[in-house]
């Protein structure tokens, strides 16, 4: 490889800095943003850096004061846990012996292609009915209504990511242990299983993810503390009258928090199973 | 084991999966495609048929166009915008410099932060009286009164088009990084013998390489950028004057705040027709990019 040049050097961290600042300085300005007593960020010129930090409203906004904000957002915060909680775990168990049976039997692949096909549908085409249908059996603002309805993104999705993980299991070492004299149920339980535990969490955490990232069923599908998630909640915050900005941004903190930690520490096992298709084509 | 038996139990082991799907997808599909013909409300009637009267409506009406172009408006310049900026930080985060791994650790944060958090964050960036947009354009003095960035027509959906680029461009560039690690090192050796310089050598070598997972890309980000929904209900709800809804949000309105059930399962099933003839043809072209990379 040729040596680089000082112009280019120079011309690479000019550059990474400034790649640095535009991913960095939206996010920092929200923490500010959350720390800055309110009288700061309603100064004109702007104070970019508060003279005393202030994380009461951290306090605020986890503690469980009745008919206080942070009763509202605690009980989204719970809601989001249960609703993406219990769509994880459904899909999580729908994908398993699917992805496995797509991967062994390629003659019933066609049938996951449609399901991933699903991805093209958006929402709103399929909002009106499940609005109807929830109504009907009672399940409008209700978290397990919600989490029925969240299967629609979770369940493809996790398939796709488990029928990949699969692949990557050599189906020799099944038909080894069938030769040695184990039945199916049991390779699938001692050497199959145990070898897909890494995907089955990988795509667990993803589900997770994209549940607690949701939005558009849950502002149709939930009225109040009963069963609104985080985002709605947020929503509000940010369409509503709230004076303070600063309690807008903190409950964005916190709802981005466990997303942003697992993006970090998952960053290698998120990469790969976003390239995965990319690479098969 | 015989080959009957062996497709049977995989059908019984996706059972329980398909039996899901066609309730939660199948069946409200089929429903929507039946309000479709009716004039059902939300709540209350049950409607009845009247054909093809709500398409020919709504195509006719004058909404339509203008939110089918600003969609297509915005889903082609995101789209763009995030490829372009994608591929030239994955170039940069290929290169050799200090801070390299911490950079490319930091590129998962905005894909990481919820839509709604982000479309939240931008709101309050370009808040017209107390946003740090204004604040900061007025104090280097390039602006000299605060704008009301999201409340003018002329500037709602461009600011909407960078907020929703500074979420996206990240992942795409992460999965341009990970096709430019898997080009072989002897071939880009190999153009460095044959005398190739940096654009040819971007244009022959590494770009076939890049073509293949760009293109997957470039598929799944133009079909969420043509139902995109979220971060503009979020930043304007489709305003000021209609000029950021895009067709999710005028499908929410019709089916959601006019209540009229009917119609709005028409327009989302042109919704969902566009978007289908949008991604066969990709497909076709996916599948010929693979086919020549290879």
């Amino acid at each position: 490889m040729e040596r680089q040049s000082p112009l280019f050097r120079l011309f690479l961290h000019v550059a990474a800095l400034l790649l640095a600042a535009i991913i960095l300085a939206p996010l920092l300005w929200l923490f500010v943003m959350s720390i800055s007593p309110a009288a700061d960020l309603a100064a004109k010129p702007l104070r970019w850096w508060p003279e005393t930090m202030d994380f009461s409203r951290y306090a605020a906004l986890l503690s469980s004061v009745e008919n206080s904000a942070g009763a509202a957002f605690t009980a989204s915060l719970r809601n989001s846990l249960m609703v993406a909680g219990m769509a994880t775990i459904a899909a999580v168990s729908l994908a398993v012996p699917a992805g496995w049976a797509v991967s062994r039997t390629p003659s019933v692949g066609w049938s996951l292609s449609l399901v991933i096909g699903t991805y093209m549908l958006p929402p709103v085409a399929l909002a009106v009915p499940l609005y109807m249908a929830l109504a009907k059996f009672g399940l409008l603002n209700n978290v397990f209504g919600l989490a029925l309805v969240y299967l629609t993104i979770l369940a493809p999705f996790t398939t796709w990511l488990m029928k990949s993980g699969f692949d990557g299991i050599p189906r020799e070492i099944e038909q080894a242990a069938v030769i040695d004299g184990a039945s199916l149920w049991q390779t699938l339980r001692i050497i199959t299983l145990p070898l897909a535990m890494p995907v089955v969490a990988t795509s667990a955490l993803f589900a997770f993810l994209l549940g607690w990232d949701e939005f558009f069923y849950a502002l149709l599908f939930t009225s109040d503390q009963r069963a609104k998630t985080l985002t709605v909640a947020i929503a509000d915050l940010a369409g509503g009258r709230v004076s303070d900005y600063g309690l807008i941004a903190t409950a964005g903190v916190l709802a981005a928090l466990p997303p942003v930690l697992v993006g970090l520490v998952m960053q290698r096992a998120l990469i790969s199973g976003l390239t995965a298709g990319g690479v098969k084509g | 084991m015989s080959g009957t038996w062996i497709t049977t139990r995989a059908w019984l082991l996706m059972l329980p999966l398909l039996i899901v799907m066609v309730a939660v997808i199948g069946w409200p599909l089929a429903d929507t495609v039946h309000l479709s013909f009716t004039d059902a409300k939300l709540v209350g009637t049950s409607g009845s048929y009247v054909g093809f009267d709500n398409y020919v409506r709504l195509v006719t009406g004058n909404a339509f166009g203008r939110t089918l172009y600003t969609t297509t408006f915005f889903a082609l310049v995101v789209v763009t915008t995030e490829m372009c900026l994608g591929v030239l930080a994955a170039l940069l985060l290929k290169q050799q410099f200090r801070g390299r791994t911490l950079l490319r650790a930091l590129m998962i944060l905005p894909w990481a932060l919820p839509t709604v958090v982000n479309a939240t964050l931008w709101r309050l960036i370009y808040n017209p009286e107390y946003g740090a947009l204004n604040a900061a354009l007025t104090q280097l003095g390039i602006l000299s009164d605060y704008r009301s960035w999201l409340g003018e027509p002329g500037t709602a959906l461009t600011a909407l088009i960078v907020a929703d680029c500074w979420k996206n461009f990240p992942l795409v560039a992460l999965i341009a990084l990970a096709a430019l690690q898997a080009v072989p090192r002897d071939v880009i050796a190999a153009s460095y013998v044959d005398g190739a310089n940096a654009f040819s050598r971007f244009r022959f070598v590494t770009l076939p390489y890049l073509a293949g997972p760009l293109m997957v890309a470039l598929v799944l980000r133009t079909i969420e950028a043509f139902k995109v929904f979220d971060i503009i209900w979020v930043m304007t709800r489709g305003g000021p004057a209609n000029s950021t809804r895009t067709m999710s949000i005028l499908v929410y309105q019709e089916a959601f705040s006019f209540q009229r059930a009917g119609s709005g399962a028409s327009l989302a099933l042109i919704v969902t027709l566009i978007i289908t003839v949008l991604a066969v043809a990709y497909g076709t072209a996916v599948r010929k990019v693979a086919g020549s990379a290879a």
